[in-house]
């Protein structure tokens, strides 16, 4: 290895300044340590000219604000927290920010989280452009769904879609527009008219990075309101209390338990209402659209609690993903008329849904992505992938509709999609599973009760309008509904109720958990045991499962979850350690794995984003119904039949007696 | 290692781990040598520099590089990151002098036959290796209001036109990375300066007909850490990572502040 500093060309080490001693001691959580000699830090100004401008506008937290110290835990009371600062989040905080005292919690900047990847549209039946209306968009999401989705649910959705939209709008989202100045439409897959007679513009868009803007519109709308946000907090626990119930004795939330990345110090905060909106967990496989961070740090807490996770075997692979690398190209471009062809240029999606084609939904189209490469029709020199065909749209389409996606494939890819045809395959998408709850975001705890105070909206909860699989656009729809109501029905639950109790010690389980990670002396790595979960997932529980290759991935992450025991974390500092946080991460992803691989192999059918190969049918007589999975012994014992048990709950059905599914 | 880079538990790690991986080195990639600005504020007095050989594609990305080095040989590298594909704004660094995204920088499009420079954005807080502290960059943006503001309830949408929509379409593509306030001269040594960021985030609703409170946003810019700051340098054109014509908008709200929006 060359030399350290001695050689280096001067001039780049001259770029990097010198930090004084007061920039760098001064530089968390006391600003008024920052405000060092003016010569040797310019951005020591910064703090205190930021303050001069508007003092009522702190830059971070005052010591008050950073919460009451006890025995080196600092403790705060909120009538409501939110975990998480993604879609649902936020829109939970602007309903309750205003009316209830709250706190948002988040272990990312809330402008980074992954509501800003979405890229197509957000369904809703405003007829805009085109005749249609609440009751068809209710009927496509049952038929996508594969009547796996609780109909009730289906029909708050699609109806309260067209006030979501409009909410928005109005909150500053620059919506594309019609010649007329309305919000414009696009097609998105399973979206029909008319229950399935042919496609409709239902899809409401800003280009294709409709996400992004509803991620800055929902932030911009929390800063108008002050919205107090806690960034780069991870919630690591929830906090139980005892609670006497008529007599009887039972555990009830009554806080969270925070790690404050910048400097390691543990936060509990109190408060009568939580609610989880804290993501998904596609980081379960290796070719994911997923972020790094969307590690179902929530779900997994849930979990770990012993309340029950719902339908967990049904993951979404979305069609295409960038091959080899899963970076997601919207829906919308097929929306906009761009066809999937495989190796020899066939147009495959017409034989297999002739009426819409290469927008039937998207458990479909993968799973005709795969068969096509099984069988030796692939693309490519090794005809692996196929090809999504965009060349006939026109440069003014991709540049205008599609930016973003054409600037994907030409940075990763160096496939410019004007002029050939990009490279996809499926890529892990979004879990249609996790939390259970009902229309109005509580909580369950069985079949039929809710947890009284605890929410959940957004990918990790399950309400469930997605069922066995998710439409395209009705998931920002999803984050803004259940968002909305999870913000309200916390603020009227906070109305009446009292703060519970703190336990003797409520940080006990996860100092415990710090320390036994921290001061491990093992030898694993963390990312070679979270690899190989990851490589062993795409290969055993991907588009297609088997009850031996299930069973296999069973035994896979028994013993990654041995090899999770004597991981070694190298950074020992308190500060920024992100090799803790990937530590703890990593296991809330082997639980999550393990309940979706344990859901899988259980459900003998082939429903939505679940396909057995060794029992291709949906069978209703048998399993239209949702898995609730519990929790119930120590999870590292070495049989999952030993901790998991399973359950059965009825799926609500109103209107729509199950049909074949052909589109 | 340099006498300058204090004793650190994974240095000898380091080396074996990097030996090992051009043993092995699947076909089609190659060694490149990655310099790192490190700073573990528990340990080090000052910032150093440290090497690190890591075996890449061409087609990786400097944030595929840096994942190398923490997973396979020095878990203690701290870098922001999230989506990895240029959207959520995480990861602007400085690499080779220049502030980009690392997950939107190939190897292929620097010279991998040299060394590559990594080091934090400039103008922050330094907290840790490649994190610096965004609160004063996000406290900029919050000094602009940076929400549409407008009167009435109305019970559908607003209208707007296609070309009105236009106007400000640029503007709303920024991710709030920071690589544009962080690699302007002026910031650097006026903190106090509201920084390009911020001024996009304003143009982003002064140009928006919907809103009605342009005039209060401009008179926040017309002081002297706001747009007059600005020198016209184009380094926060360069640096963005969307595309984002930087010191047009900037130039647009000095018009506007001068003669109204137009």
């Amino acid at each position: 290895m060359p030399g350290g500093l001695a050689g280096r060309p001067a001039p780049l080490l001259l770029l990097g300044r010198t930090l004084s001693p007061a920039e760098r001691l001064g530089s968390i959580g006391s600003p008024a340590g920052s405000t060092g000699a003016p010569d040797d830090s310019h951005r020591a100004g910064a703090y205190t000219a930021a303050q001069k401008r508007n003092p009522k506008n702190p830059v971070s937290h005052t010591d008050e604000e950073r919460g009451e110290l006890r025995d080196g835990v600092r403790y705060h009371q909120f009538d409501v927290v939110i975990v998480g600062a993604g879609g649902a989040g936020m829109r939970a905080a602007i309903e309750a920010g205003p009316k209830a005292k709250t706190a948002v919690i988040s272990k990312l900047y809330p402008t980074r989280s992954h509501t800003g990847a979405a890229q197509g549209g957000m369904a809703a039946a405003l007829a805009n452009v085109e005749e249609d209306n609440w009751e068809w968009h209710t009927f496509d999401t049952v038929k996508g769904g594969d009547y796996l989705v609780d109909q009730d649910a289906a029909e708050i959705l699609a109806k309260e879609a067209i006030d979501a939209v409009i909410d928005l709008e109005n909150m500053g989202l620059p919506f594309n527009r019609t010649p007329e100045g309305k919000i414009d439409q696009r097609r998105f897959g399973g979206h029909t008219s008319d229950h399935g007679k042919a496609p409709v513009r239902r899809a409401c868009y800003a280009a294709d990075r409709t996400g992004h803007m509803i991620l800055q519109t929902l932030y911009q709308n929390c800063v108008k309101h002050g919205i107090n946000f806690f960034n780069e907090f991870y919630v690591l626990d929830m906090v139980m209390s005892d609670v006497k119930v008529g007599g009887k004795t039972v555990k009830r939330p009554s806080g969270v338990v925070a790690y404050e990345l910048a400097t390691g110090d543990l936060h509990v905060f109190q408060s009568k209402a939580i609610i989880f909106a804290t993501g998904g967990f596609g980081k379960i496989y290796k070719t994911t659209s997923n972020a790094h961070t969307l590690t179902g740090d929530g779900v997994g807490i849930i979990w770990r609690k012993g309340l029950p996770l719902e339908d967990m075997e049904f993951f979404q692979f979305h069609p295409t993903g960038l091959a080899g690398l899963g970076i997601l190209l919207t829906e919308g471009a097929r929306g906009e008329g761009a066809i999937l062809r495989n190796g020899s240029g066939e147009r495959f999606m017409e034989r297999y849904a002739p009426t819409i084609k290469d927008l039937a939904p998207r458990d479909i189209v993968s799973r005709c992505m795969v068969q096509e490469v099984e069988e030796g029709r692939g693309a490519g020199p090794l005809k692996d992938y196929v090809l999504l065909d965009c060349t006939h749209l026109g440069a003014e389409v991709l540049e205008t509709k599609l930016p973003d996606i054409t600037e994907f494939a030409r940075t990763y890819l160096g496939v410019d999609p004007v002029v050939e045809p990009v490279p996809v395959m499926p890529t892990a998408h979004y879990a249609m599973g996790g939390i259970p709850t009902n229309v109005k975001a509580e909580v369950l705890s069985s079949n039929t009760d809710v947890v009284p105070g605890l929410y959940a909206a957004g990918e990790c909860a399950c309400v469930s309008v997605h069922g066995s699989n998710r439409l395209g656009t009705n998931s920002l729809l999803d984050i803004n509904v259940f968002g909305k109501r999870a913000g309200n029905n916390a603020v009227e639950y906070v109305k009446t109720a009292e703060f519970i109790p703190l336990p003797e010690d409520p940080t006990k389980e996860i100092r415990e958990l710090i320390q036994m990670l921290s001061t491990s002396t093992g030898t694993e790595r963390i990312a070679n045991i979270r690899k190989e979960l990851q490589q062993e997932m795409d290969r055993k529980a991907q588009v297609f499962r088997t009850e031996e290759s299930l069973g296999e991935m069973m035994e896979i992450i028994t013993g990654l979850r041995d090899r999770y025991t004597k991981i070694n974390v190298q950074d020992k500092g308190k500060r920024f350690n992100t090799d803790l946080l990937e530590a703890i991460e990593l296991g809330f992803l082997l639980d999550l794995a393990e309940v979706v691989v344990f859901s899988a192999r259980n459900r003998h059918e082939s429903r939505g984003g679940h396909m057995r190969d060794d029992f291709p049918k949906r069978d209703d007589a048998g399993y239209m119904q949702h898995t609730m999975a519990y929790l119930t012994g120590d999870p590292h014992s070495s049989h999952a039949d030993d901790h998991i048990k399973l359950d059965w709950k009825p799926v609500v059905v109103t209107n729509y007696q199950p049909m074949e599914r052909k589109y | 290692m340099s006498a300058a880079t204090v004793a650190y538990p994974a240095e000898t790690d380091v080396a074996d781990a990097s030996a090992e991986a051009r043993e092995d080195a699947p076909p089609g990639s190659f060694t490149i040598t990655l310099i790192i600005r490190r700073f573990i504020p528990e340990i080090d007095e000052e910032p150093r520099w440290e090497d690190f050989d890591v075996n890449v594609f061409p087609t990786d990305r400097i944030l595929d590089a840096l994942h190398k080095i923490k997973w396979e040989q020095d878990g203690s590298l701290t870098f922001r990151r999230s989506c990895a594909h240029g959207i959520c704004g995480s990861d602007a660094m400085r690499i080779n002098g220049r502030n980009r995204l690392a997950c939107k920088t190939l190897i292929k499009d620097l010279d991998p036959s040299k060394p590559i420079y990594v080091e934090a954005i400039k103008g922050l807080p330094l907290e840790k290796d490649l994190v610096v502290d965004m609160e004063p960059f996000f406290e900029s943006y919050r000094q602009i209001q940076p929400f549409l503001q407008a009167s009435g309830t109305p019970d559908r949408e607003r209208h707007q036109t296609v070309e009105a929509r236009a106007r400000f379409d640029d503007t709303t593509k920024c991710i709030l990375c920071a690589a544009c306030t962080s690699s302007c001269p002026v910031f650097w040594t006026d903190g106090q300066y509201f920084g390009p960021a911020a001024i996009v985030n304003a143009h982003r609703f002064i140009f928006d007909d919907r809103d009605e409170a342009s005039q209060v946003r401009l008179d926040i810019l017309n002081d002297k850490e706001g747009v007059w700051r600005c020198r016209t340098t184009f380094n926060c054109s360069d640096a963005c990572p969307r595309g984002i014509e930087v010191t047009k908008a900037i130039a647009e709200v000095k018009q506007a502040v001068l003669r109204g929006r137009a």
